[in-house]
């Protein structure tokens, strides 16, 4: 921090918005996915309210998924998302040491942020799970509680629904844990605050 | 750029939900409509008897003719004579009751023989066979909607089948001439649950036609149930068949009877958030829904998931440690960077 922060813009205007939205959504739809799966008279969210607010921003959350989705089709955005599969393990292996030991000796990071790599290989690995696998389960699946009619019925004889339902419920835990994390991993920039701020103005500010 | 040999992980993604999507609506496209044709045929209003509207009333009245009365009157060969004899109330029709029914349109032989076209009938004409449901409905696409075959293999591995001969048939239960579809309606929910249960009664309350199965002496209904609480209430709200069959959300009206030994008896198999009878009427109250409200505002107005808390208690259970960790790892982190 002793010396001035370069600043570069990496992230332009449609991924902040479509970031914000989807952090919003996420978590409005965590806490009124906790009241509905804990349930019980007298919950902070009632029951009822939950599960329209719950539908409503799940839709919306589709919307934006295809957002996105198109975005890393069609934008530069999309090559962030391709992991090279040459010494794909011992990337992970090093960005590891570096949060378990090497940050804490104040070494420099092993994989910087530059306009070819915004993500580290471990964000980038989680980031791909995330946004290519969890939300799509979870919204599939969602979109399946939504319309029961259009779930199958049983899948090698067990009901079709019970399973979109634990489906939906196990890819919305597991986003739930990533989006801990991932706040949390935030904190972990320039100063405490500077990730939040680049999301806000564009502007990532390196070391 | 180097990456160009690499595929971006969204064109893959695209291409598999492109296939997914594809396969789905081949296995869904005969699946979807199953409730919803089930309450249109309901809201028919049952026919007073205009027998020009049905297409083969007037050659059906040949035969109802008899066969449409507890009488019927000959005249005797070789002289003026007529005979008057009575009709045996099993070989009676009610019109009023198959006009309305969903096989109105047919004609007598169509299903019996031609032959009854000679009076009197020719004996041989009593042995022949009767057309169980899967005989007409079975692997025709129109009805593939009402699953005639699940009901048809239910059956088949119910008490019903297995511990009865062979004449234990559909007729046993459903009548033919008679038969109206009747699927769960919210409208009149206790009248289908009457008549449901009648359904079971008319062989399990009734010893005349219990006897014609079983020698067994036929079982004090009231008195098997003793140990049910409000059991007048749970007699005219719930179906015989919800605790009585091995319950699956896949059909409106299960058909797997199981033995008495296996008929659901703990409360809170029912009356828990856990419901065994949770997902067959999520699904329903969901399709209603839709058809009240439509398809958009039915499905955003809340009140009901399928989701709920003791769904699985290992899980949560699992979740709530995976969380705990989670939490704890990030405060050790965090605690050792500020502290360095």
């Amino acid at each position: 921090m002793n010396h001035h922060p370069e600043k570069l813009y990496l992230y332009p205007v449609w991924i902040r918005i479509w970031h914000m939205v989807n952090a919003l959504l996420c978590l409005i739809l965590i806490i009124t996915g906790l009241s509905i799966q804990f349930s019980n008279p007298g919950t902070v969210v009632k029951f009822s309210a939950a599960v329209s607010v719950h539908n409503i921003a799940g839709i919306i959350l589709t919307i934006s998924y295809i957002a996105f989705f198109l975005g890393n089709l069609f934008t530069p955005n999309g090559v962030y998302y391709i992991i090279p599969v040459k010494g794909f393990i011992s990337r992970m292996k090093k960005q590891f040491r570096y949060y378990t030991i090497g940050l804490f000796k104040k070494e420099d990071a092993p994989f910087p942020v530059n306009d070819e790599s915004k993500f580290n290989p471990l964000q980038q690995v989680t980031y791909v799970v995330l946004m290519y696998i969890f939300v799509p389960v979870v919204i599939f699946s969602g979109w399946g509680l939504l319309y029961p009619e259009i779930t199958i019925n049983s899948v090698f004889g067990y009901s079709g629904l019970d399973l979109t339902d634990l489906f939906h419920i196990a890819a919305g835990f597991a986003i739930s844990i990533i989006m801990c994390v991932h706040i949390y991993f935030c904190t972990i920039g320039n100063n405490p605050v500077s990730n939040f701020k680049s999301m806000i103005n564009g502007y990532h500010e390196s070391h | 750029m180097i990456y160009k040999a690499n595929i971006r992980p969204a064109w893959v993604v695209l291409v598999m939900l492109i296939l997914f999507t594809l396969a789905f609506t081949l296995v869904k496209i005969s699946d979807t409509k199953q409730i919803t044709v089930n309450s249109q045929a309901q809201q028919e209003k049952p026919v007073k008897v205009d027998l020009t509207r049905f297409k083969n009333a007037e050659d059906n009245e040949v035969c109802l003719n008899c066969h449409g009365q507890s009488k019927y009157i000959y005249e005797k060969p070789g002289s003026q004579k007529t005979i008057t004899k009575r009709m045996y109330s099993e070989l009676v029709m009610d019109r009023d009751l198959f006009y309305a029914s969903n096989h109105r349109e047919f004609k007598c032989t169509d299903c019996h023989s031609e032959d009854y076209a000679t009076f009197p009938h020719d004996n041989n004409l009593r042995m022949e066979a009767i057309a169980t449901c899967i005989d007409c409905h079975g692997g025709d696409e129109k009805y593939a909607q009402f699953k005639f075959e699940q009901i048809e293999s239910e059956f088949q591995a119910s008490v019903h089948s297995e511990k009865h001969s062979e004449d234990f048939t559909c007729w046993m239960c459903h009548d033919a001439h008679s038969y109206k579809i009747n699927a769960r309606n919210t409208e009149n929910l206790k009248e289908t649950i009457t008549y449901d249960n009648q359904i079971c009664l008319n062989c399990h309350g009734d010893f005349k036609n219990y006897e014609l199965l079983t020698s067994k002496l036929k079982p004090n209904i009231l008195q098997k149930h003793e140990w049910l609480p409000n059991q007048a209430s749970h007699f005219t709200h719930v179906r015989c068949i919800e605790c009585h069959t091995a319950n699956k959300d896949t059909l409106v009206v299960a058909h797997h009877v199981v033995a008495k030994n296996q008929a659901v008896r703990k409360c809170e198999s029912c009356h828990s958030k856990n419901s065994i009878l949770y997902a067959s009427l999520y699904k329903y109250q969901v399709s209603e829904k839709l058809q009240n409200k439509g398809v958009i505002l039915g499905m955003l107005m809340g009140g009901t998931t399928s989701v709920g808390p003791d769904v699985s208690n290992r899980l949560n259970v699992i979740s709530l440690v995976i969380f705990g960790f989670t939490v704890l790892l990030i405060l050790i982190h965090a605690g050792l960077r500020i502290k360095k």
